[in-house]
Formats: C-alpha cells, sequence, structure tokens
C-alpha cells in the first residue's frame, strides 16, 4: 500500500484516529508520519539514550542563562559533559543535580520517570513523608488505570501538597 | 590459580537441567543493581572507596545467611585464566572479566558467591546481587535475590530515591535496579524464521532480546536470552510477571513450531539432528561457534525425542566446558588457536561417548 500522503513509499504506519465518534484510518510511509508528528512504535524501540545524552548537554545549555552552572554536581562536581561523554552518572547526587534533564530522559528510557517497586528504607532512618508519596502516587497510577479520574484529581492534589 | 573446590558444585548448579521446562528453558537469572549511599558511582571511585566498599560488603556477606558459607574472589588476585573461567561460567560480568590484573591502582572487584546467589562487587555499580536457577523458574529466582538484598539492605545504606528508586550509576537500570532474564532455546521458531516476528514482539512489551553471555553478545547456537529492558515505572511483580508471561508464550511457539516441523518434514528433521549428533560424535576438530550450532541440533534431537541417550545435563555442560578457558583449564597448558579445535572436539566425543556406553 502506498502512503496516502506523498503516494511514493511504502505505507508502513497505520493510524487509527477517532474523532467525534467517527473512526478515520491513515496509511502513511515513516518520513510523512514522522513529519506529522506521528509517535512511532519504531520510535520507541531505539535506544534514546546516546541520540539523547548527545543532545543534552546543547540543549540544556541554550536553555539557561550563559552563566549559569548548568551541569554541575555539587556532591561530586560531576558536570552533564562528563555524563554524556560517560554514559555514567557521577554519584547518588547526580540524580538531583540534574533532576529535569533526568525526569526526561528516564521517561524515554522507561516510559515512566516515577518509581513504583519496592520502597527502601535503611534501618536507622527516619520514615520521612517520601514513602507515602510513593504510597499516593502509586494509588494514582491505578486510579488512571482504573479511569476513576475523581479520585485521581483528589491524589494529584494531596501528592502536591506534600511535596 | 583458583580453587574451584571452594564452590560445592563448581557455580553450575544451573546448568544441571533440573528445573522447570528444561528442555526449552535453560536458566533463569535476576539480578539487582544496588549502590552504596554516602559514595562516589564506580567510574569516580579512588582506589581507597573501593577497598572501603568491598571491605564493607565482604564483612557483611558473612553476616548474611545465603552468603556466609560462600567464597569470594578479589579478580585483582586472580590470574586471566582464572577470570576468563568465572565469566564462562556466568559468574562474572565481562566488565570485571577483562580487568587486568596488574591494574594500578587495583580495581578491587570482587564476586562473592554461594551455589546459584552471588555479588558482584565495585562492577558498574558497587553491587550486582545476582542468583542463577536452572530451568524457568522466576518465581525462586526472585524469592531468593529479594530475600538477599533485604539481608545487604538492612546492614549497608542503599542509595535510594522516592521518584527514581533504586539510583544506579546507568540511568537505564534506575527504579527497581531488577534485570531478569531467561535462557531459552529456540532452534523450532529459527528454523520455521518465526523467531523475526516473535522477538520484534518482545520490544513492543517492553522485553529485549540478548545472546548466550548478556549484553552485546551474539547469538550462536539458537540461545536466546529475554529480559525486562525497563526497570522503572513497573514494580517487581509486574516486571517479573510480564516476562513469565512472554516466556511461557515464546515457549508454547516454540513447542508448536517443533510439533509442524515434525509433523510436515520429518525426515529432513531426523536428518538434521543426527547429523549434528554424528559430527559432534566423531569429528577431530570443532570450531565453538560450529559445536554451539551443533550443540543446538542434538539438543532439539533429545527435546523431539529423536536421538535417547544423552541427558541435557550433558549437553548443558559442554556449553560451558567447550569455551577456550575452560579447555585450556582441562588440559592444563597454553593452547594456540589451531589446537583449540582439535582439544574441544577430543573433549565433546569424550563427553558424548560417556552418555552413549
Amino acid at each position: 500500500m502506498d502512503c496516502e500522503n506523498c503516494h511514493q513509499r511504502l505505507a508502513q504506519i497505520h493510524l487509527t484516529q477517532i474523532v467525534n465518534d467517527s473512526v478515520n484510518t491513515l496509511h502513511l510511509c515513516e518520513e510523512c508520519a514522522a513529519e506529522k508528528g506521528v509517535q512511532t512504535g519504531a520510535g520507541v524501540v531505539k535506544f534514546p539514550l546516546g541520540d539523547f545524552i548527545a543532545s543534552m548537554g546543547k540543549g540544556a545549555a541554550s536553555a539557561l542563562p550563559a552563566d549559569a552552572d548548568v551541569g554541575h554536581c555539587e556532591s561530586c562536581e560531576s558536570t552533564l559533559q562528563d555524563f554524556r561523554e560517560a554514559g555514567r552518572l557521577g554519584c547518588p547526587a547526580c540524580y538531583e543535580s540534574f533532576s529535569n534533564q533526568l525526569k526526561d530522559l528516564l521517561r524515554k528510557l522507561h516510559g515512566s520517570n516515577q518509581h513504583v517497586g519496592e520502597i527502601y528504607r535503611f534501618d536507622s532512618d527516619e520514615p520521612g513523608n517520601g514513602d507515602q508519596i510513593i504510597e499516593l502516587r502509586k494509588q494514582l497510577q491505578r486510579a488512571i488505570e482504573a479511569e476513576n479520574f475523581e479520585l485521581a484529581a483528589e491524589l494529584r492534589d494531596r501528592i502536591r501538597v506534600m511535596e | 590459580m583458583i580453587d574451584f573446590s571452594l564452590l560445592p558444585d563448581g557455580g553450575i548448579s544451573w546448568l544441571d537441567g533440573s528445573g522447570p521446562v528444561s528442555h526449552i528453558v535453560l536458566s533463569t537469572r535476576t539480578r539487582l543493581a544496588r549502590n552504596l549511599r554516602d559514595c562516589v558511582f564506580s567510574i569516580r571511585t579512588t582506589e581507597r572507596d573501593r577497598r572501603q566498599i568491598l571491605d564493607s560488603v565482604l564483612k557483611v556477606s558473612l553476616e548474611v545467611p545465603q552468603l556466609s558459607s560462600g567464597a569470594s574472589y578479589e579478580i585483582d588476585n586472580l590470574d586471566q585464566l582464572d577470570r576468563q573461567i568465572l565469566h564462562e561460567r556466568h559468574l562474572v560480568s565481562k566488565e570485571l572479566a577483562v580487568l587486568e590484573s596488574m591494574d594500578r591502582p587495583p580495581r578491587h572487584g570482587a564476586l562473592i558467591t554461594n551455589g546459584d546467589v552471588g555479588v558482584m562487587v565495585n562492577e558498574e555499580d558497587h553491587l550486582r546481587l545476582q542468583v542463577l536457577k536452572s530451568g524457568f523458574d522466576l518465581s525462586r529466582a526472585y524469592a531468593e535475590i529479594e530475600r538477599l538484598d533485604t539481608d545487604m539492605g538492612r546492614r549497608l545504606a542503599f542509595a535510594f530515591h522516592p521518584q527514581f528508586g533504586y539510583l544506579t550509576s546507568c540511568p537505564t537500570n534506575a527504579g527497581t535496579g531488577l534485570r531478569a532474564s531467561v535462557l531459552v532455546h529456540l532452534p523450532g521458531l529459527v528454523l520455521t524464521k518465526e523467531i523475526a516476528k516473535v522477538l520484534q514482539g518482545l520490544s513492543q512489551v517492553g522485553l529485549t532480546f540478548r545472546g548466550l553471555y548478556g549484553e552485546g553478545s551474539e547469538v550462536v547456537g539458537n540461545f536466546f536470552q529475554l529480559s525486562n529492558q525497563t526497570t522503572l515505572g513497573k514494580s517487581e511483580e509486574e516486571l517479573l510477571d510480564q516476562l513469565g508471561k512472554i516466556v511461557q508464550q515464546v515457549v508454547e511457539y516454540e513447542e508448536e513450531a517443533r510439533r509442524i516441523l515434525q509433523r510436515d518434514a520429518p525426515i529432513v528433521m531426523a536428518d538434521k539432528v543426527w547429523r549434528a549428533y554424528g559430527l559432534l560424535r566423531y569429528a577431530r576438530s570443532l570450531s565453538f561457534d560450529e559445536t554451539m550450532n551443533l550443540l543446538s541440533g542434538v539438543r532439539l534431537g533429545v527435546g523431539l525425542s529423536l536421538i535417547e541417550g544423552v541427558s541435557i545435563y550433558t549437553l548443558n555442560k559442554l556449553l560451558i566446558f567447550t569455551q577456550p578457558g575452560h579447555l585450556v583449564l582441562a588440559e592444563g597448558r597454553e593452547l594456540a588457536d589451531g589446537d583449540l579445535s582439535y582439544v574441544r572436539a577430543d573433549y565433546v566425543r569424550a563427553a558424548l561417548e560417556v552418555d552413549a556406553a
């Protein structure tokens, strides 16, 4: 089947849209789909770390004032440049230092940037409200999955307050 | 020379073919990436940091029931061959195995191991906990690693963040830090050319595949390691459940492919597996890749009940013991590349003769 947009290349993306109760299916080639901003499975499959790390330094640097010390972890002094080159972070605190950039990266890598697994607390530590936030976030995710949006909104507000 | 007698089973009980679905699934592995909260990640550690990390993990390992009677090997003290053997037995990663013993300053990489439970220290992350089980056994592989994680995490303060979960040196492992993988043998899907579809489908559900030796290793002998690709945004149970369901499905596809092959081309199949057996039984020179492919054929023959008198255990052991390091160890001398092929053929012949007798 030819692409419905350019009529030249093979249609590889088959997009079903539901608009106002009418179902519409588009058959597009990869190039035209990308032009139209369609997120394809093929894009998700590709490992984004290299691309992302490559773009991160530039993107972050241009988005912030030139004199801002953007890529610098206070704890270990790693820079975003170091991360870009090695693909490894310097220390646990880097996750806080670069949290804005990492949130995007983690979403690209994992499809999410919120841990919902086991909660860890070292025995001698006092329980903080971090645990509660995690529990609320889990409930929020379940509420969204169950399409219980009223509950989801309430949970989201409670999380905001706690944060 | 490393003292393998310290390892009750040589660290390869996962090969014994005793686990569930062992005619298709060789082994199940779980690993958890953990880092110490108060220390920089491996890439930035000084020699002193690494020594301290190793000392504290060694100390704790004596208090943890699953490791207290185990053995520990400091990679710096092992020669090239020993490290290669640990790697060939899937006990240490390539990252640890390729470290030079003469590295200055020392890397202080180590393996603490007790049967099918182990910890790698000063690898990409400070700790990599791992459990290997025979056959398809995600629940036991996870239960044991979870227990180990709890016991270690009580004594060592791990790096954990409310949003990002367990913090790892590479963000690809953050969150649960869990990688579960199942080593499957899929000759039926390869022969029926269905394998590409199956592998493509994996990526759509957040899974990935690798060769026999994990990341970056090629697929040889129709052995595929299926594992979760993502570690964040899903709970440990969800990750395991999803992998388990998909592996179950892949196993069913493989069985179906084998039934079709048997039904539509029984003579071709019989010819294929017996030729593989014949070559292994009588060849005088075998390369590693050829051996893997022939073992795959014989394994299929055993699975289809065409070949009798060869145990899955023997076939599994041959996968490990025909690798270069193990052959050098068995011969007790350095082997040139050409000699390796001769020695390998001798070794395979001898092993199959024992089974046939």
